[in-house]
């Protein structure tokens, strides 16, 4: 299968490219990039694209993308959140482990990878479970689900109330140079948390989770990384404290990276408005100070990528009384057009933001994970997403392919979509 | 934002809280409830404002006091009262809330008067009525986690209005347990826009959320200096299970430092009111010398009480 895309506006912020280009795709890889009026007449491709105004891109890679299985198949299936990722241009994606049983086993982290093989979508890179049944216990066989394919270990959402065991866990990871993926959460100060411990939950009479909890969270796992010398990425970012510590364990040269939730770029505890269930995020949306910290932090790298943190949540667990209903929302097909929207809406709106969204849902996430994939050099495996920036789009549930319909900008217009999504070289989704 | 609680020409379509109510439909509810408050003493105690309506009291949460008066209320009203303890009920059997509220509405109910343990859960039910088209029922919050208690609210306000006529020169004390209560909620928001000048919360930090300033109140630790000069005390129940714990370390100690005694009422104004929202845990919150003493307006507070909620719901089932 040779693929010859066309006139598209190449966007690869690894290699720094931002301009026409032709690109040329051969047996799964990227065989030539052309200069317009450079062409290749006798490639002799089965297919060409032609992608006048619409931008080329790599493949996007997800920090966090719950795909439901096993275990939680009423909530969604493998083919369901698969395809959803095609829908989104997400071509690379890695799944915590709250599944259930929990991603623990080798067996199970095989039967994944190997069931999302045979799917021939997103490669699927899971995150096996730091302690067993994530309990903040015992530690699991980390060697062996490595060999398995995990790429790092996770708590998920569950905090470790154990400081030995975090210190032990971090310790272990760091013998054989596992990376360990923490959501900054303290397990006592967020226990039946429901919101921002903020004006809205004061008012709405919610159970707050307090900023505190973020940063005493981030200043015990500073310790244990400056004690240890583990690298830790941090998950789902939510507040400006929070991220004033990473920018300086980041300059102290603490090895940590951080991502924040597509979400959480744009939304505040305000979006709560009256108990809707749509915004019981964890962590929870925040204050427009955090809101917006977060917004420039993403622009000057204190915070590294941006992921979905797809959670796929159904009406059951979803058409409850606030407290009641399961946080997360869909996120895979919102991707795009949320690190679109928040280029749009920076403040130093130049050229390049564009290519700085997609560097956050590319190159930046892939560098995190250690993968070769979120770039487009010669050679490379030629994944891609070919979007339209400037199309519209309503998010309906009715058109989601997501199984999880919820998300609280559900009825909301964005920009951006997916056109093409490329898997080695295979046009795996057009609409 | 839109109100959820009011219909498409601003009338009152449920009683979800009292926030965003403007001061006339509030005003309009107190009046309402005056020319009801004389329908107890008559010797025929009902008025057939909602003959052949039916009232679903949803009980999520138990409750004998409340729900008797809703059921008083309603049934002063001519209405035809089903009480429904869900607890022990659909909720065992795995049934939704909104399985729960799909199959009375099939029953042709009117109104659903809720109470439930988590915050919010009226406006879920509410909202899923006017997605359903179903307009011509009616929800009233009788409670809603730490939220909102907005009847509660009202006869309050219909307390202190009766009691002291104006509210724009006032200054209301809350006192106790801040954090969990719905009925401080629902009492601040109603004092603010009936125009009351100053608020206070009296509290130890554990019990008053730091946030709470922001929604235009006073914070007072000290209860002597929270007191001092004010027209109206509002004394907050303590549940039993926050007696004792991280919260407080013992009821004992909570009375020592907040507890309403003679002395402590004598440093507000002299003709100061005592009101509480039940039930009363004596020597915890509240001294018996003040209970029973002649500023208490605690008995007059739930025979006020029937008259509110008769009021809410007469004006709700006229507003289709």
């Amino acid at each position: 299968m040779k693929l010859h895309i066309q006139n598209g506006r190449l966007i690869d912020p690894a290699n720094g490219i931002d301009a026409i280009r032709d690109l040329y795709i051969a047996e799964g890889k990227i065989v030539a990039i052309r200069e317009a009026g450079q062409t290749w007449p006798d490639f002799a491709s089965n297919r060409t694209i032609d992608a006048a105004g619409l931008v080329v891109a790599p493949g996007f890679v997800d920090l966090s993308a719950r795909l439901r299985e096993p275990g939680y198949e009423y909530k969604a299936t493998l083919e369901s959140e698969m395809e959803a990722a095609m829908h989104g241009g997400v071509t690379s994606l890695v799944c915590p482990p709250d599944t259930d049983p929990v991603l623990e086993e080798p067996g199970l982290v095989e039967m994944l990878k190997y069931r999302a093989k045979s799917l021939n979508q997103a490669h699927v890179y899971p995150l096996g479970a730091l302690t067993v049944g994530l309990k903040g216990e015992t530690l699991t066989e980390m060697a062996e689900l490595t060999e398995a394919g995990c790429v790092g270990f996770s708590q998920a959402a569950e905090p470790i109330l154990d400081t030995v065991v975090l210190l032990r866990a971090m310790q272990y990871a760091k013998t054989f140079g596992y990376s360990v993926w923490l959501r900054p959460q303290d397990g006592y100060l967020s226990r039946n948390g429901l919101a921002h411990g903020g004006p809205v939950a004061a008012r709405l009479g919610l159970a707050g989770i307090p900023t505190i909890a973020e940063t005493i969270a981030l200043n015990t796992i500073f310790e244990l990384v400056r004690v240890t010398g583990a690298r830790v990425h941090l998950c789902r970012m939510s507040s400006a404290a929070g991220l004033e510590l990473v920018r300086s364990a980041k300059k102290e040269g603490l090895p940590i990276t951080c991502d924040v939730g597509a979400h959480h770029i744009h939304l505040t505890e305000d979006d709560i408005g009256f108990f809707d269930s749509n915004a019981r995020m964890l962590p929870p949306f925040r204050s427009r100070t955090d809101r917006d910290a977060i917004s420039q932090c993403l622009l000057d790298g204190t915070i590294d990528a941006i992921c979905s943190d797809h959670t796929p949540v159904d009406d059951d667990e979803k058409l409850l009384p606030f407290g009641e209903a399961t946080p997360g929302a869909t996120g895979l097909e919102l991707l795009l057009s949320l690190a679109l929207k928040w280029a749009d809406q920076c403040v130093s709106q130049d050229q390049q933001q564009l290519s700085r969204a997609i560097a956050k849902i590319t190159s930046d996430a892939a560098r995190i994970v250690g993968l070769p994939c979120g770039q487009l050099s010669m050679g490379s495996v030629a994944d891609i997403c070919i979007f339209d920036p400037a199309a519209r789009w309503k998010v309906c549930a009715s058109t989601l392919a997501s199984q999880g319909k919820h998300t609280p900008f559900l009825e909301h217009e964005l920009t951006g979509q997916v056109k093409f999504t490329i898997v080695e070289g295979r046009v795996a989704y057009e609409p | 934002m839109l109100n959820p609680q009011l219909n498409t020409n601003g009338e009152l379509q449920h009683l979800l809280t009292i926030e965003g109510l403007p001061q006339a439909v509030i005003t309009h509810i107190l009046d309402t409830a005056s020319s009801f408050v004389g329908v107890s003493d008559r010797e025929v105690k009902k008025v057939p404002l909602m003959r052949g309506k039916s009232v679903f009291n949803l009980f999520f949460e138990n409750s004998t006091r409340t729900r008797t008066t809703f059921e008083i209320a309603a049934k002063r009203l001519s209405a035809d009262v089903i009480n429904l303890n869900i607890d022990s009920s659909s909720a065992s059997k795995g049934e939704s809330l909104l399985d729960t509220v799909d199959n009375l509405t099939a029953m042709h109910s009117d109104m659903f008067v809720v109470r439930h343990s988590q915050s919010g859960a009226p406006f879920l039910i509410a909202q899923h009525l006017s997605r359903n088209r179903q307009h011509h029922v009616h929800v009233v919050n009788a409670g809603d986690g730490r939220h909102a208690h907005p009847t509660q609210g009202l006869l309050d306000m219909y307390t202190i209005r009766h009691y002291k006529k104006d509210f724009s020169n006032l200054t209301v004390a809350i006192v106790g347990d801040v954090l969990h209560s719905r009925v401080a909620r629902s009492d601040i928001q109603a004092l603010k826009t009936l125009g009351v000048p100053e608020i206070r919360l009296i509290g130890p930090k554990t019990l008053i959320p730091s946030q709470m300033e922001q929604m235009g109140v006073r914070v007072f630790t000290c209860m002597n200096e929270g007191l001092k000069d004010v027209d109206v005390i509002i004394m907050l129940r303590l549940q039993n299970e926050r007696m004792s714990g991280a919260l407080l370390p013992s009821a004992q100690e909570f009375f020592k430092s907040y507890g309403l005694t003679p002395e402590r009422l004598a440093l507000a104004k002299r003709d100061a009111i005592v009101m509480h929202p039940g039930p009363m845990n004596r020597g915890v919150e509240i001294d018996s010398a003040v209970a029973d003493g002649t500023q208490a307006v605690i008995l007059p507070q739930v025979t006020y009480g029937i008259a509110v909620r008769m009021a809410v719901m007469s004006i709700l089932a006229g507003n289709q």
